[in-house]
């Protein structure tokens, strides 16, 4: 993913510090995680915000240990399993926790495939009409999210928000007024926002979108389905 | 101005060496002795109850241990690392959840990290330090809101009684004053 270059639509403040902090909703933190494998401006922008966390905790208030602690985890680490030594050395703050399952490069970054269990080919779409396709992830409740299938040239369902809406595009692109979503780009979406994101012709459109709140799609889907599609 | 300060972090980042390449305990327990409370507070803020927090701030101790070979002094000093190991743990035993993580750069082969490399991360972190603790009152307690106290924006707006606008605006200046104090 080296399309660094030509990302013009980045990541807010609030949205990083979130994600550094770790309070943002499970669903959010994958679009941003997404987004940073893919966008080295904001992956410095995060690393700055990490180290922001580091000097809180460097000059933060301390409360006593237990009496034996030190004893007590020494303890820990001595039952525990040593950590196989890898070559592959992580890089970041937040990156030095050698997480990630060892998989192929592929078009998907590597925190989306943890959730899709693989690359493009393992995704399980699922129609929701006029082409578009849909596939939810699992995360936990306090806010959704989905990879959608969008054909070149189609719209996104007409919708409004409750809540805030990040959309970041994988592949192909979208238009939303004048604006040109391309990939690695991430639209923000908040509950002023009326938008009507159309797929850009060419490469059909893939993205990621989050929500916090259910969408309140207009023209495409009868609000009856919503409660079946979780949207 | 911040010699002293980088000199501070120096030293941090020569005990995770050595508790790397020596499994040095000593090294290790200077490490605990600093950060293990302080992650232990760090938790408590967070609501963890003074049993949970312990156990937790033992685990991320424990963690620095065996993963001391992660650690990169090119991109972080050890406090921040120490805080984004704690911030996982949080995630994980306060809220049950997953923490997605970016997608690691390409990594050449392993060496030793350049030491001007090394200083200089070193010393731009003991800056940020610096300027945190100069920033007005109100700044720093929402900030420090922000990252310990497990609340969203619009979570602590509804517990200070301020307007998000409000909050939103005093983060940004803080932010703001921050930048400028790193350039």
């Amino acid at each position: 993913m080296t399309m660094t270059q030509t990302i013009s639509h980045h990541l807010t403040d609030a949205l990083l510090m979130g994600y550094s902090a770790g309070t943002l909703p499970e669903a959010f933190s994958l679009v941003v995680a997404t987004h940073i494998s893919m966008c080295d401006e904001c992956r410095a922008r995060a690393a700055t915000f990490d180290t922001v966390g580091g000097a809180m905790l460097e000059t933060s208030q301390a409360v006593a240990m237990d009496e034996g602690s030190l004893e007590a985890t020494m303890a820990r680490i001595s039952a525990a399993q040593p950590v196989a030594r890898g070559n592959g050395a992580a890089t970041q703050a937040g990156q030095m926790q050698g997480q990630h399952q060892q998989r192929p490069r592929g078009v998907l970054p590597a925190p989306l495939q943890d959730y899709v269990g693989g690359d493009l080919e393992q995704i399980n779409w699922r129609p929701v009409g006029m082409g578009v396709r849909q596939a939810l992830l699992p995360t936990s409740r306090s806010a959704s999210v989905r990879l959608l299938y969008i054909p070149a040239g189609a719209s996104v369902p007409d919708h409004g928000h409750r809540g805030l809406e990040l959309t970041l595009v994988l592949q192909g692109a979208f238009m939303d007024g004048d604006l040109r979503f391309g990939p690695g780009d991430i639209e923000i979406a908040t509950e002023e926002l009326e938008h009507t994101p159309i797929a850009a012709q060419g490469a059909d459109c893939i993205c990621l979108a989050a929500t916090d709140a259910p969408l309140r799609f207009r023209a495409l889907m009868p609000r009856l389905a919503q409660p079946f599609l979780r949207i | 101005m911040n010699e002293e300060l980088a000199n501070g972090q120096d030293q941090w980042v020569s005990y995770v060496a050595r508790v790397r390449d020596a499994q040095d305990q000593h090294a290790f327990a200077e490490l605990f002795r600093h950060f293990a409370p302080r992650v232990k507070y760090f938790l408590m803020r967070s609501g963890a109850d003074a049993g949970l927090a312990e156990e937790c701030a033992q685990e991320v101790m424990a963690t620095l241990w065996h993963k001391a070979h992660l650690f990169d002094p090119t991109r972080a000093s050890v406090a921040t690392w120490i805080f984004t190991i704690a911030r996982n743990r949080r995630i994980d035993a306060l809220r049950k959840e997953r923490r997605a993580e970016p997608e690691d750069l390409p990594w050449g082969p392993e060496e030793a990290a350049p030491q001007d490399q090394v200083l200089a991360l070193q010393e731009e972190a003991a800056a940020l330090g610096d300027a945190l603790s100069k920033l007005p009152e109100k700044q720093r307690i929402l900030i420090e809101r922000a990252y310990f106290g497990d609340l969203s924006h619009s979570e602590i707006a509804e517990e200070t009684g301020l307007p998000l606008g409000t909050i939103k605006s005093r983060i940004r200046l803080a932010l703001d004053r921050l930048r400028h104090a790193m350039k």
